[in-house]
């Protein structure tokens, strides 16, 4: 089995692990994003594992691993796209990984470690008022002022 | 008294399967007019007869292997099916399950009778054993009849219960980006679960970013029920939602306190529009009044 | 308590792919057994974590998987057999936190959270550990919580 890339995205690491993890593997991308770090002079990974279906204590400890050594190094791990499933299994196996700081998409890790992401995404919040902005942003029909 | 040896409960259990098979007719002509068989099979009086057949053959197989007491015997396979059917009709029209086993038990003096004729000339000992051996046949029959009736219940009662918790969990949109569960009533280990999983799979679905449950509606919160809470608000933020847990009456809070249960970092509001609002702050946004209209009392006025 | 249904399946636990080939099988197996997803999501997570286990503490070994039926109710045992030193003391192996070797020590103590049923047998020639787990919960879940 390859090893899994990690992808140098300005100054951020991305990395998105996919189908079956062979033990060996997750040992070499501790490694391998510990070196990258440094290399890159990265202050933020982010890794996706929206595509396992599974996560055991050995996975567990290697992902809190991978964020503790980031830490070290200085920059900011963000775990994404945890399923229910393996979240709930997790949970159960004991493992709740307090100190690993976790997000929905990988948008919205880039914007918890604020990285530059496109804005197509204004769809959200279609009444509600920025907080960072006083005026009401609608993109489609909010015409009904004066 | 002397225990019978086994010579002679061999040739009880053999004169008792012969007897029930030479007088299978008779047998099941007295029993078509059982309640049992009478009241279920409503067509015809054959069509008793004919079950009440197929339970004597039944019961000729299980008396001819010798075991009569075996609760497993395969000899009540072939009957199983149709036990069930009668009785489950009896149970539908308001029978008790100790008034079916009565009408089972019922069924033993035709049983015993024809035996008694049948045997009329062998030895007292050999009619005895063989009445002896028939009465256990039979209270095998009722112990299998009750055993497929609570069967049918705990089905019905897993069935029923697997209702119950799908369609007592909504998940509710507040806002794009916030859901909320509102639970009601008293949670168990296995609705806890359904919530959860819904709960984590509404997620998903939303997108969400801020979950929010609300318990006013729990009526109890002990040792379990805050574990649960606990196992949920650490999964969703495994998934990178933030949980907020609202509806703490002050009963509850005093409860959670004088149990000792420690909610740790869990984010509490007591009421669900307080949860609400620091939702709504978590994902960057706030509520303020529009300046040309009249301002409305409360944080109702979202 | 359960009977059988079908073939017992015998899989090898010698090495990193071992373990790989253990979880695709006890999904494939649990999918077909009609189980849900977290249902299937906890089994695969205690089979790895207990095949983990047979080969780091117990040298290695197999696993024997069957599905087995009770009140028409499916479910799928999983045993793992090594012939390692056998564990010490089983109680403080099933305490949270313990290890003998790497890990976070949730190996056996996390892996009984996730099924019905979980036993163990060890000796100074090698250690069994059984699982059960059923497609639906028993009715009432709160007795097979220990």
């Amino acid at each position: 089995m390859s090893q899994i890339p990690v992808i140098p995205l300005g100054d951020v690491l991305f990395v998105s692990i996919q189908g079956e993890l062979y033990d060996a593997v997750a040992l070499s991308l501790q490694d391998d994003v510990t070196n990258a770090i440094q290399a890159h002079n990265a202050r933020g990974v982010i890794i996706d594992i929206s595509a396992l279906d599974m996560v055991d204590s050995f996975l567990g400890r290697v992902l809190a691993e991978i964020a503790g050594c980031s830490r070290l190094l200085g920059a900011d791990t963000v775990v994404t796209g945890m399923r229910p499933a393996v979240a709930i299994t997790l949970v159960e196996l004991g493992l709740t990984l307090p100190e690993l700081r976790t997000a929905r998409t990988v948008e919205d890790a880039a914007l918890m470690l604020g990285v530059w992401v496109s804005s197509r995404t204004s769809r959200a919040a279609p009444v509600a008022v920025r907080q960072d902005e006083p005026e009401a942003m609608d993109g489609g029909s909010g015409t009904d002022g004066p | 008294m002397s225990e019978p040896d086994a010579t002679t409960q061999r040739s009880a259990a053999q004169s008792v399967a012969d007897v029930l098979l030479r007088r299978r007719e008779q047998v099941a002509q007295r029993w078509a007019e059982l309640p049992l068989f009478r009241t279920v099979f409503t067509v015809t009086r054959d069509e008793a007869v004919e079950a009440g057949q197929s339970v004597v053959d039944a019961l000729a197989v299980v008396a001819s292997s010798g075991r009569p007491g075996d609760l497993e015997a395969s000899g009540f396979d072939p009957v199983r099916v149709q036990i069930g059917r009668m009785s489950a009709s009896r149970s539908r029209a308001g029978v008790s399950v100790g008034q079916v086993a009565a009408e089972v038990a019922a069924l033993k003096d035709a049983v015993v009778d024809l035996l008694k004729a049948e045997l009329e000339q062998e030895p007292a000992e050999i009619r005895h054993e063989a009445v002896l051996f028939a009465s256990e046949l039979l209270a095998t029959l009722r112990l299998v009849t009750l055993e497929t009736m609570l069967d049918d219940g705990q089905e019905i009662i897993v069935r029923q219960r697997q209702q119950l918790l799908e369609g007592a969990t909504p998940v509710i949109k507040l806002w794009e980006g916030i859901v909320a569960v509102p639970l009601i009533g008293t949670l168990d280990s296995a609705r806890s679960q359904v919530v959860m999983e819904s709960l984590l799979e509404a997620i998903v679905a939303q997108q969400a970013k801020v979950v929010i449950l609300d318990i006013t509606g729990v009526s109890t919160v002990d040792t379990l029920v805050a574990q649960h809470l606990m196992k949920t608000v650490a999964s969703a933020r495994l998934m990178g939602a933030e949980c907020i847990v609202s509806g703490i009456r002050p009963a509850i809070a005093q409860t959670i306190v004088q149990l000792g249960i420690d909610l740790g970092s869990v984010i509490t509001r007591s009421s669900l529009a307080d949860a609400l609002a620091m939702a709504l702050h978590r994902i960057g946004l706030r509520v303020h009044s529009a300046p040309d209209s009249p301002p409305v009392a409360g944080p109702a006025a979202l | 308590m359960s009977t059988p249904v079908d073939e017992t399946v015998r899989l090898r636990i010698g090495s990193d792919a071992d373990l790989s080939a253990v979880r695709l099988q006890v999904r494939a197996k649990a999918q077909a057994a009609g189980f849900g997803l977290v249902q299937q999501t906890k089994l695969v997570t205690a089979a790895s974590e207990l095949a983990r286990n047979t080969l780091v503490h117990g040298g290695g070994g197999e696993m024997e998987m069957s599905e087995v039926a009770q009140a028409g109710v499916h479910g799928i045992k999983l045993a793992f057999t090594d012939s390692g030193p056998g564990i010490a003391d089983v109680e403080q192996a099933l305490a949270d936190g313990y290890t003998s070797g790497n890990g976070l020590g949730m190996g056996l103590g996390g892996a009984r959270r996730l099924v019905h049923h979980f036993d163990i047998d060890t000796r100074s020639q090698g250690t069994t550990v059984t699982i059960v787990s059923w497609a639906t919960t028993p009715v009432d879940p709160r007795a097979v919580l220990r």
